[in-house]
């Protein structure tokens, strides 16, 4: 099996000696070429844009969700498990057509694909941010809380100055994870019609015929977008425990 | 010190259950003002659970509970006053291990007491000085010893200027040669007058700097006496078994 991968990979690539490829189509030597392959990358600035407010909103969103999941109190602690498991429930391509063409009926509200696609891939994201909050605060021993009541500090100070630092950095490979996976959840919003690197290519497609082409382009996008991520992310978390080692 | 007259620590008939064990049976004690008292007993005897109850780690159910007047379980506000003028020091010295031995002393004088920064910076360093490790300031929990690590930790309640500290195996987790340093610096702090609740298996401190040994066994107070009676007579049988086995070792 592992074998017959970069096999595949080897003929898939020869073939683009032969006149299966057209990577005229892109090549940015031509006038053409350079059009088509600026006006696939313009889909990044709305990708980008899409995902990083959407997890923005999510990692607040999930934290309180997750700080009452978390309270001896039951009817918060059924309200956050509510949340979490109705949320999680919904497909994300399901939510993103929910809030785009239903929402606006029922609130009255217009809403633009944009916002849509942020409320969507936001309310989707935050269920599973609640859930990774909820395991990295579980996760600090007792005795810091019971440290943070000697000194009087009030519930909102233990959580920000004592419980929540030492959780992020717990949970911070996890919070990378969500992150890669919205950049990539964040192609289903083509289907509403926003202007990221999916869709730009989708249109790209029918006007120039050449979806292997264009397709191999978008996969490259997303990798490269996504590996940036992973980088920054393992430098994030290399900084966050350098300040607790030296 | 003069004679102790105040009681700022009152057990009445105090009970508390964990699911259908009763931790603490109808336990009642007073510790004055200025008291050095040493609760010893058996592991699971309820001791630590007793003092817990002093700053609102555990809520006592039955009876009365009051320090410094002000009657516990009874809403938000007298547990605040309860417990900003309580200490504790834990076993596992429970330091935030991504702070600063300075930063975890500041903590709780800035966002509890609201004192200014630098106020709160020279308060710290004054009682790292008492602790006698002003020179490690700068560095994280996990860079120091075990003792050193108790010792910031006794220096972080003292920065809330507490009128009681209580300890709750202060050095059962320490290796040996790091118990002296943690119970010489209690001990200085004995002399100055602070109120203690200690509880500890250390008999030698005990002996040392108690004015009132307390033996717990089961949930009861079994034995309170001052130390000179409490180690040379003590009365009940389950104390003099416990005495022999732990004075032996």
């Amino acid at each position: 099996m592992f074998r017959a991968l970069p096999c595949l990979a080897i003929l898939l690539l020869l073939s683009g000696c032969s006149d299966q490829w057209g990577w005229y189509v892109v090549d940015p030597t031509t006038k053409n070429g350079l059009v088509n392959l600026n006006f696939l990358l313009t889909g990044l600035y709305y990708t980008v844009l899409l995902s990083v407010t959407a997890i923005s909103i999510s990692v607040v969103v999930g934290l309180l969700v997750a700080l009452p999941g978390l309270s001896s109190n039951r009817p918060m602690r059924v309200f956050s498990r509510t949340y979490v498991e109705i949320v999680r429930a919904v497909p994300i391509l399901v939510l993103i057509l929910w809030v785009y063409y239903g929402l606006p009926q029922l609130s009255g509200l217009t809403i633009t694909v944009f916002w849509a696609g942020v409320i969507a891939l936001a309310l989707s994201d935050s269920a599973f941010e609640a859930e990774i909050f909820r395991a990295g605060i579980q996760s600090i021993a007792k005795g810091q809380y019971e440290a943070a009541h000697s000194i009087s500090l009030s519930y909102s100070d233990t959580m920000r100055f004592v419980i929540l630092p030492q959780a992020i950095r717990r949970i911070l490979p996890a919070l990378g994870n969500q992150l890669v996976y919205m950049l990539k959840m964040s192609s289903l919003v083509s289907v509403i019609g926003m202007q990221e690197l999916t869709r730009k290519a989708n249109e790209l497609v029918v006007s120039e015929y050449r979806p292997l082409e264009i397709y191999t382009i978008l996969v490259i996008e997303y990798l490269v977008l996504i590996l940036i991520v992973s980088a920054g992310v393992r430098w994030l978390e290399r900084r966050m425990n350098a300040d607790e080692r030296n | 010190m003069g004679e102790p007259t105040e009681a700022i620590i009152r057990f009445e008939g105090v009970d508390k259950y964990f699911g259908n064990f009763q931790v603490l049976k109808k336990v009642s004690m007073q510790v004055a003002l200025g008291e050095r008292v040493v609760i010893c007993g058996p592991s699971g005897s309820g001791k630590s659970t007793l003092i817990r109850c002093i700053n609102g780690l555990e809520q006592h159910e039955g009876g009365t509970l009051s320090v410094e007047g002000v009657k516990l379980g009874e809403g938000r506000a007298s547990l605040d006053r309860a417990r900003s003028s309580v200490g504790m020091v834990f076993q596992q010295f429970n330091l935030f291990p991504h702070l600063t031995v300075i930063e975890n002393l500041m903590l709780g004088p800035v966002r509890a007491r609201k004192l200014p920064g630098e106020e709160a910076r020279d308060l710290a360093q004054r009682y790292l000085a008492r602790v006698r490790i002003p020179e490690q300031a700068d560095k994280y929990p996990r860079q120091l010893s075990g003792g050193q690590q108790q010792r910031v930790a006794i220096a972080r309640s003292l920065c809330m200027e507490p009128r009681i500290m209580l300890f709750d195996e202060p050095t059962s987790a320490l290796d040996p040669e790091m118990i002296n340093e943690v119970l010489d610096v209690m001990a200085e702090l004995a002399e100055s007058g602070m109120t203690m609740i200690c509880v500890t298996h250390e008999m030698g401190f005990a002996r040392r700097v108690a004015d009132k040994m307390v033996f717990m066994d089961h949930g009861e107070i079994v034995e309170e006496a001052d130390p000179e009676t409490f180690f040379n007579t003590p009365k009940s049988q389950r104390c003099q078994d416990f005495l022999q086995k732990i004075l032996q070792h």
